[in-house]
């Protein structure tokens, strides 16, 4: 991405989180820019997930601030959910809905809030029928761009890890969100099946879809993001361009983990 | 050769078990006689079928028959309903104050619910509390109701394990496409809270249809008061209280068998997930 057009999509200022008395998040002040790529690593423990998850609100926020869309959703007062449609979040484990077909977890929230915006349960039975044919069409698309679209009907138990990723991934995808937050997306998946889910992300990335990547997947991370926040201890020590942060890490907690796992 | 010393064997090991099924099969026998010969059993007989067919006595049982599955049926649903509704308040995070002054509202509930016999909350409901709000119900409809909110406080207990049950990855799954909470709690978490419970619930509603036997304490004609009036206005018991604990048993029995054929239908989905 060009250096001169950057227009601030979440704006973290001073965010705090604690479990208990574990401070876990302690001070982060970051801005994830459009169409920017910017992966998360660090060790284990470090707030990586934690502060992934503060950015939807899966987490709450016990201090600090995160604007996006121009209103600070770390205030419990602030309607999550209209927010949360335009973050798409995708798990370590998946989690697609198991009591739901490929096609309806896929389907589920875009008909769901597509009718709530037409008026809810006073919305016509054409409107519905519609908003349902319509967010059919798109879903079988965007099945049949990771080449499932045979599994439309088939139950999330039926799949491999990685075909559960994929959908999970398009499931996301199905709300057209300004951003992607991964956690972990290939911790969970067999060896082989990690590729299938790297290129798919990839391919969004070169499509320009901003996203947020927590991942331990080193190679992958300096492949395809713009900038690389090292974290340790609750905060972010470092944050740099891949080369640099791979080639010449200035600070000596990046150091020695980069030593650890290259 | 070898036979005979199995046979042996066998009667080594097991003597004393056959002598005591023979021992209990000689009392049974005897017990049979004695009763019959005793109680006249041909007379008794012949008063119950005379009641029951000849004087339309098992009109009295159809329609408490209806009426017990009427009430526990619908009370089982009023109670799913009621306690899915307390369930999923227990388990919202207590962030608001309306939130903490809803669960307060349901513990009591519950408490109140699983702390008084159900004749008392019976008695208390249909003679004082539905006259005292100016609802005039027949027995049966009174019945359904207070059954209903009965099972509710029970079946929000069963709720809430299956509830806790499922993966917590589903509803942050939910929450995180935009879906609010009570929206995902009914469309992904609950539904699949219910196939877990599903056995539990079979077993709830065995033990409501057992309960129901009460309802005539309020005049409502069931099962037992249809076997009760028999008793009463022909002045024979016997067989109408042993015919009525055997179709209890019997419907027991085919309930329990369907819900332990529901139990198996659901595992072998599992598998084939």
């Amino acid at each position: 991405m060009n250096a001169e057009n950057k227009t601030p999509l979440i704006e973290v200022k001073g965010l705090v989180k604690r479990f208990g008395n574990l401070v876990v998040l302690n001070g982060i002040d970051e801005t994830i820019h459009k169409g920017e790529k910017v992966s998360i690593i660090g060790p284990s423990g470090s707030g990586k997930s934690t502060f992934l998850r503060c950015l939807n609100c899966l987490e709450d926020a016990d201090g600090g601030s995160i604007f996006f869309g121009g209103e600070d959703i770390a205030d419990r007062k602030v309607d999550i959910n209209k927010h949360r449609r335009h973050m798409g979040m995708v798990f370590q484990q998946f989690n697609l809905f198991h009591n739901k077909t490929v096609l309806e977890n896929i389907m589920l929230a875009p008909v769901h809030l597509r009718i709530k915006d037409a008026g809810g349960l006073f919305a016509s039975r054409a409107t519905k029928a519609a908003i349902r044919e319509e967010a059919k069409k798109e879903a079988m698309q965007l099945l049949r761009r990771i080449g499932l679209e045979d599994k439309a009907n088939a139950y999330p138990s039926t799949l491999s890890g990685g075909q559960k990723q994929r959908i999970a991934i398009v499931r996301a995808l199905a709300m057209n969100p300004q951003v992607l937050l991964f956690d972990e997306p290939t911790s969970a998946l067999d060896p082989e099946m990690v590729g299938e889910v790297l290129d798919l992300i990839k391919e969004l990335a070169d499509e320009g879809m901003t996203m947020v990547i927590v991942t331990h997947e080193m190679g992958f991370a300096r492949e395809v993001s713009d900038r690389i926040l090292f974290m340790d201890g609750g905060v972010i020590a470092e944050s740099a361009p891949p080369a640099e942060l791979f080639g010449n890490p200035q600070n000596p907690r990046t150091k020695e983990f980069l030593s650890k796992v290259l | 050769m070898e036979q005979a010393s199995k046979k042996q064997g066998f009667w080594k090991n097991h003597w004393m078990d056959v002598l005591a099924i023979l021992a209990v099969i000689a009392l049974v026998i005897l017990l049979a006689v004695s009763v019959y010969t005793r109680f006249n059993f041909a007379k008794k007989w012949g008063i119950f079928y005379n009641y029951f067919v000849t004087n339309r006595g098992y009109k009295d049982l159809l329609t408490g028959m209806k009426n017990t599955a009427l009430i526990s049926v619908l009370g089982l649903l009023i109670g799913i309903v009621i306690g899915t509704v307390i369930a999923i308040i227990k388990v919202i995070p207590p962030y608001k104050k309306v939130t903490r002054y809803a669960q307060k509202v349901c513990n009591v509930y519950v408490a109140f619910f699983r702390g008084t016999p159900i004749v008392v909350q019976l008695l208390v409901g249909y003679y004082i509390l539905l006259p005292l709000i100016g609802l005039s119900l027949p027995p049966v409809t009174s019945c359904m109701l207070i059954f209903g909110l009965n099972s509710g406080a029970y079946i929000s207990e069963i709720m809430r394990g299956g509830i806790n049950s499922v993966d917590a990855g589903q509803l942050e799954a939910a929450r995180a496409v935009g879906l609010s909470f009570p929206v995902s709690m009914l469309k992904i978490v609950v539904p699949q809270a219910i196939k877990n419970i599903l056995p539990t619930l079979g077993n709830e509603f065995i033990a409501l249809i057992k309960e129901t036997a009460i309802v005539g304490y309020v005049g409502a004609m069931d099962i037992t008061k249809a076997f009760q009036d028999q008793g009463s206005n022909s002045y024979e018991y016997m067989i109408p209280y042993l015919v009525m604990a055997l179709l209890y048993i019997v419907i027991v029995a085919v309930i329990a068998g369907l819900v332990k054929l529901m139990e198996r239908r659901l595992a072998k989905n599992e598998r084939r997930k």
